[in-house]
C-alpha cells in the first residue's frame, strides 16, 4: 500500500500517456504503427538519454542545467576527432565520454566540498560548456565515418522493422539506470541524500562520494546524449541541444520525480520522455496545429502534474 | 563617511566594484577611446554610455530578480515574459489604432498578469519557485510564438519607439527607466516595511508567518513586480529594434539577470537584498561583454568568461573556500 501511494504520481503519469496514445491512435490513422512508436524513441533518444542522467541528480536534491551545453560541445569535439583528425570512433567516444563524466565531477566537487548551489555551479557550467564549444568551431560540419557503429547497434525486428541505433541506445541506458537505481547500494545513497542529506550524513552514509558520483553520472549521461546526437544527425554542432536542459527538467518532472529530490523512478522519465515524443508527434499528424503549441501543451502539463503531486503531498501529510 | 563605508551595503558591494573597476581599468589602459564621450544632436555617445544602454534591459530585469531572490524563490520565466511583452505591443500597433498611451498600458498589464500567475502557483499553491516558473517560461515563448504567429513583427511608431530608442537628458531614454525603477525598489527597501517583508519572508517564512506577516501576498508582491520590470524590459528591446521577434527576444536574459543578482550580493536563499549591487552586477556583466567585443576578441569566447565570473563570485561567496584559504594561510 504504502509503494502504491508513492507511486501516485508516477500511475498518474502512465495513464495520461495511455491515454493519449490510445486516443491518438483512434483520432489519426497509421498512429499505432510500429514504426511511429519505434520513432518515439529514435526521435527522443537525445532528451531520453539527457533526462535519465537529470533524473540522478534530482533524485539527490541538485540540478544540472548544463546538460544542453554538454551535449554541444561533445557533438563538435566528436566530429572533429572522427573526421578531422581521423581518430577511429572507438577510440573517440569514450574520450569525449570521459571528458563529460570528469566535467560533471568538477561541478560535483564545487557543489559538495564548497557549499556552492547547484543551481549557480550548473549554470556557469552550462555558460563554460557552450562557450567551449563555440571556442572550437563556431558551424556545424558533418560527420561521415560513423556508418559502420550505427549498422553494427541497430537491431532488426524481422520484415521491414528494425529498432533504430539511438533508440537502442536510450533503451540500454534506461535499463542500466533502473538497475543503479534500485539494486545498487549507490542508488539507495542517492535516494536517501535527496530524502534527506542531514540525516545521510548522520547515518554515515557517503555522502561526498555519492553527490560527486551523481554529478559525474550526470555529465557522462550528458555526453552520451551528446554522442547520440551526432549519430543521430550525422553532424557535430556546437548550438545542438539548446535548451534541452529546460526538456529534460520537464520530462524528469512530468515523469513524477519531484524537485525536492528523494522521490522518484527512471521509469518515469521514459514515461516523461515519450509523453514528450507524443504530443509533438500528434501536432504533425494533426498538421494544422501550430508547432507553438508544443512547448504551451508541455507547459500545461508541467501544471498538471505538479498540482497532481501537491494534492498527494498534502493528503499525507493531513493523515500524519 | 567611515560609517557609510562599514555598512554591510558596502561590504557586499565591494567585491563587484573591485572587478568592474578592474574591466574599466584594463579598458583606459588598452582600449583607444574608451572613455572618450562625444555629443551628436543633443546626445551622449561613447562606449561607456554604450554599457549603460545594452546593460538596461538587465539591469531591469535583475531589480525585479533581486525582490524575488530576495523572498529565496527565483524567476526563470522573465526572459519569456520580455517576448510576450514586446509581441503584445507589436500586435497592438500595427493592427489597431490605438494610442500609446494606452499600449504601454497593455503590453506592461499583460507583462502583471503573468507574474500574478507566477505568484499565485508560489504563493497560493506551494510550487517550487524554479518549477512554477519554468512552467511559464516554456509555454511562455510558445504564447509569444503564437501571438506574433511566428513572424518577426516589425512597425513604426516614433511615440513607442521612443522607449528603446529615445534620448532623455542626452542620456537614452532607457537610462531613466531603470533609474526610475531603481528608485522605486530602494523606496520600497528602506521607506516602506514592503522591503522589511521581503526580507523576513526570505529569511524565515515561517517565523515571519507567525508573526503576522502575510507572506503570500508577498511573494504575489514580488513575482507581479519582477514580471512588470520584465515587460518594461521586453518593451526597450522591442522598441529598440521597431520589431517584436518572439524567438531571440529576452532569450537566456533570465539567466543574466541571475547572475547579476548573485553578483551584487544578493544569495540565492533569499533574505537580505542588495538593488544597487545587482546594477553593479549587470553592469560588470555588460561591460565585460563590450571589452571583448571592442578589443576584437571573437564574441564566443563572452561565455567561458562568464563561467569564469560566475565560478569566481562563487567561491569568493563560499565560507568553506574562505575557510580552505585561511588555513593554508596559518599553515605558510
Amino acid at each position: 500500500m504504502k509503494t502504491l501511494k508513492r507511486n501516485i504520481p508516477f500511475l498518474a503519469t502512465l495513464s495520461v500517456c495511455v491515454l493519449l496514445y490510445v486516443a491518438a491512435g483512434l483520432n489519426y490513422k497509421g498512429f499505432f504503427s510500429a514504426r511511429v512508436f519505434l520513432n518515439f524513441l529514435s526521435d527522443n533518444a537525445v532528451l531520453g538519454v539527457a533526462a535519465i542522467g537529470l533524473t540522478f541528480v534530482i533524485l539527490s536534491g541538485g540540478i544540472d542545467l548544463s546538460v544542453g551545453s554538454v551535449v554541444g560541445v561533445v557533438s563538435i569535439v566528436l566530429a572533429i576527432l572522427v573526421d578531422g583528425k581521423g581518430i577511429p570512433p572507438a577510440v573517440a567516444i569514450p574520450l569525449v565520454l570521459a571528458a563529460g563524466t570528469i566535467f560533471g565531477a568538477g561541478m560535483g566537487i564545487l557543489i559538495h566540498y564548497y557549499a556552492l548551489p547547484p543551481f549557480l555551479v550548473t549554470l556557469g557550467g552550462m555558460f563554460f560548456a557552450r562557450g567551449l564549444g563555440f571556442m572550437i568551431k563556431m558551424e556545424s560540419m558533418p560527420i561521415t565515418k560513423l556508418g559502420n557503429i550505427v549498422d553494427a547497434i541497430t537491431i532488426p525486428l524481422g520484415g521491414a522493422y528494425e529498432i533504430p541505433a539511438t533508440a537502442v541506445v536510450f533503451l540500454a541506458f534506461l535499463a542500466i539506470a533502473i538497475v543503479i537505481a534500485h539494486f545498487t547500494r549507490f542508488g539507495r545513497h542517492v535516494y536517501a541524500i535527496g530524502g534527506n542529506e542531514q540525516s545521510a550524513v548522520l547515518m554515515g552514509l557517503p555522502v561526498a562520494r555519492t553527490k560527486l558520483g551523481v554529478y559525474a553520472l550526470g555529465g557522462f549521461c550528458s555526453a552520451a546524449a551528446g554522442v547520440v546526437f551526432t549519430f543521430y544527425t550525422s553532424s557535430g554542432n556546437p548550438t545542438a541541444g539548446t535548451g534541452l536542459e529546460l526538456d529534460a527538467i520537464a520530462a524528469v518532472v512530468v515523469g513524477g520525480t519531484l524537485l525536492s529530490g528523494g522521490v522518484g523512478l527512471l521509469a518515469g522519465t521514459l514515461v516523461g520522455v515519450l509523453i514528450f515524443g507524443m504530443i509533438q508527434t500528434i501536432i504533425t499528424f494533426q498538421g494544422n496545429i501550430n508547432s507553438w503549441w508544443t512547448p504551451i501543451i508541455i507547459g500545461l502539463l508541467l501544471l498538471a502534474f505538479i498540482l497532481l503531486q501537491k494534492a498527494i503531498q498534502s493528503k499525507r501529510f493531513r493523515t500524519r | 563617511m567611515t560609517r557609510v563605508f562599514q555598512t554591510a551595503t558596502w561590504r557586499k558591494l565591494q567585491w563587484p566594484l573591485l572587478a568592474l573597476a578592474l574591466v574599466l581599468l584594463f579598458n583606459f589602459a588598452f582600449t583607444k577611446d574608451f572613455f572618450e564621450l562625444t555629443v551628436r544632436d543633443g546626445r551622449l555617445y561613447g562606449s561607456v554610455v554604450d554599457i549603460f544602454n545594452r546593460a538596461a534591459p538587465v539591469m531591469l530585469l535583475a531589480l525585479g530578480m533581486t525582490l524575488v531572490i530576495a523572498t529565496g524563490g527565483v524567476d526563470l520565466s522573465v526572459g519569456a515574459v520580455m517576448a510576450i511583452a514586446g509581441a503584445v505591443a507589436a500586435l497592438l500597433v500595427t493592427k489597431t489604432d490605438l494610442s500609446v498611451a494606452a499600449i504601454i498600458p497593455a503590453a506592461l498589464g499583460v507583462a502583471l498578469v503573468a507574474g500574478i500567475w507566477n505568484g499565485i502557483l508560489v504563493g497560493w499553491l506551494e510550487v517550487p519557485p524554479i518549477v512554477a516558473t519554468l512552467i511559464l517560461m516554456v509555454s511562455g515563448r510558445g504564447i509569444a510564438q503564437l501571438l506574433t504567429d511566428g513572424q518577426i513583427i516589425t512597425f513604426q511608431n516614433r511615440a513607442l519607439e521612443f522607449t528603446g530608442r529615445g534620448s532623455f537628458l542626452g542620456l537614452p531614454f532607457a537610462i531613466t527607466l531603470v533609474v526610475i525603477v531603481f528608485l522605486v525598489v530602494i523606496f520600497l527597501q528602506t521607506k516602506t516595511a514592503a522591503g522589511l517583508f521581503i526580507e523576513s519572508t526570505g529569511d524565515n517564512e515561517t517565523a515571519s508567518r507567525y508573526a503576522g506577516v502575510n507572506t503570500r501576498a508577498v511573494k504575489l508582491m514580488v513575482y507581479a513586480f519582477c514580471a512588470l520590470c520584465a515587460g518594461l524590459a521586453g518593451l526597450i528591446v522591442t522598441t529598440n529594434i521597431a520589431a517584436a521577434d518572439s524567438n531571440k527576444a529576452g532569450l537566456w536574459l533570465e539567466l543574466d539577470a541571475i547572475l547579476a543578482t548573485v553578483i551584487g550580493g544578493t544569495a540565492l536563499t533569499g533574505g537580505r537584498f542588495y538593488p544597487l549591487g545587482s546594477i553593479v552586477g549587470a553592469l560588470l556583466i555588460q561591460s565585460l561583454t563590450t571589452s571583448i567585443l571592442t578589443r576584437g576578441v571573437p564574441i564566443e569566447y563572452t561565455l567561458v568568461v562568464k563561467a569564469v565570473v560566475i565560478f569566481a563570485v562563487c567561491l569568493v561567496q563560499s565560507e568553506e573556500f574562505r575557510k580552505v584559504i585561511w588555513r593554508r594561510r596559518v599553515v605558510a
